[in-house]
């Protein structure tokens, strides 16, 4: 007759206050990156954050974050642990570092179990590392998840800004909140993408330069945060 | 105790159910449980019970157990789950998020994890029974 997962979902993000999705139309234009520094830079700012990976084939703020040894506590639901201060929770508590190779329907019914179980209790912000592109979990949080709000990121490539310019297009027809685009990784600053996004009636939030040392920094928050990219992305963390 | 979140909804479906239809005694509610995510029924039964409201106050849950079954897309396999086998880690990951399975699981014929669930998954609201309104 029914799912029951979906009508207790609305009730996991009632003490949510924003829940932010970061998106991008193509891999590879350092979403995850962008998603983990922007959870730390809101945590940073005395905020109290939330992070869900939601890429579930190719999970990644674990390794940005550095989690090893944590595990979600099983209480009415289950409950994410606390990773250098953000309530952090991820499909690779349950694959470890196996392949997931899920069909399209896999994936949502994955994403329905986690939004359906899991307990976020009381935050300012929810940050989603979400999928890349456009695909059935795109749609699917959308569907799910109430209030949700979109970051975009795109890198100045003209082959990755076309995927990310349809992603704006099909969120602004549905009437999802776009708070703004990043441009990340900005090698040669060039005018169009900002141009693009501000004729779409989108905001353009952000130029990050290309920096070297992000990768240096990888599992080491503290090492993150003395990169240029956390410092240029911390604009994004204040305006929100 | 992760049956409670499941029962939750299985109540918070049932409710919306009876009320969009008028519903305002539930008698039974059949929950078609899969075997794939190896709920515990007993937890499940006692999470039902707490979280009753007057609505269901003459309501009965009962559990129906479903054998989950796969079929293989590469080679077109059918067979049943077991957990015999399986170590307490990978098993509390499919109890979790049921599609672990892919993870963990292969076709017992050509060893592909590209299976259907085709039975059985996870948590199922199945049929409500109750009193109207106006009867």
């Amino acid at each position: 007759m029914s799912d029951p997962r979906i009508a207790v979902i609305e009730k996991r993000f009632q003490n949510v206050r924003r829940v932010v999705a970061v998106s991008s139309g193509k891999g590879g234009v350092g979403k995850s990156m962008i998603a983990t520094a922007l959870a730390l830079s809101l945590r940073d700012r005395g905020h109290s954050v939330g992070l869900l990976d939601l890429d579930f084939t190719s999970p990644a703020t674990h390794v940005i974050l550095g989690v090893e040894g944590l595990y979600p506590e099983e209480e009415y639901g289950i409950v994410p642990p606390i990773a250098h201060g953000i309530r952090y929770m991820s499909i690779t508590y349950y694959s470890v570092d196996e392949p997931t190779p899920l069909r399209g329907e896999d994936v949502s019914n994955a994403i329905i179990e986690l939004l359906a179980i899991t307990r976020w209790g009381e935050l300012d912000y929810l940050v989603i590392d979400m999928p890349p592109g456009i695909g059935d979990a795109t749609l699917d949080t959308i569907r799910l998840i109430p209030r949700i709000e979109f970051i975009v990121v795109t890198t100045p490539s003209r082959v990755a800004f076309q995927s990310v310019r349809r992603l704006l297009v099909l969120l602004k027809d549905m009437g999802v909140p776009i708070i703004g685009v990043c441009e990340n990784m900005v090698m040669k600053p060039l005018a169009y993408v900002r141009e693009d996004v501000e004729r779409l009636g989108i905001e353009y939030l952000v130029s990050v330069a290309y920096d070297e040392e992000v990768e240096e920094a990888l599992g080491d928050p503290d090492a993150l945060r003395k990169t240029r990219f956390y410092k240029e992305l911390g604009e994004v963390s204040r305006r929100l | 105790m992760h049956e409670w979140a499941l029962a939750e909804g299985v109540v918070a479906t049932a409710t919306r159910f009876a009320k969009e239809n008028g519903i305002t005694e539930v008698t039974e509610v059949v929950v078609v449980v899969g075997e794939l995510q190896q709920v515990e029924h007993e937890v499940l039964e006692f999470a039902f019970e707490q979280l009753k409201t007057p609505l269901f106050e003459n309501a009965k849950f009962v559990l129906k157990s479903q054998p989950a079954k796969f079929k293989c897309r590469n080679c077109g396999n059918e067979w049943t789950f077991t957990s015999e086998g399986m170590t307490e880690d990978v098993s509390e990951a499919i109890h979790f998020v049921p599609e672990m399975a892919h993870v963990y699981i292969r076709c017992n014929e050509c060893g592909s994890p590209d299976f259907e669930v085709a039975e059985g998954r996870g948590v199922w609201l199945a049929t409500i029974k109750g009193v109207k309104g106006d009867e």
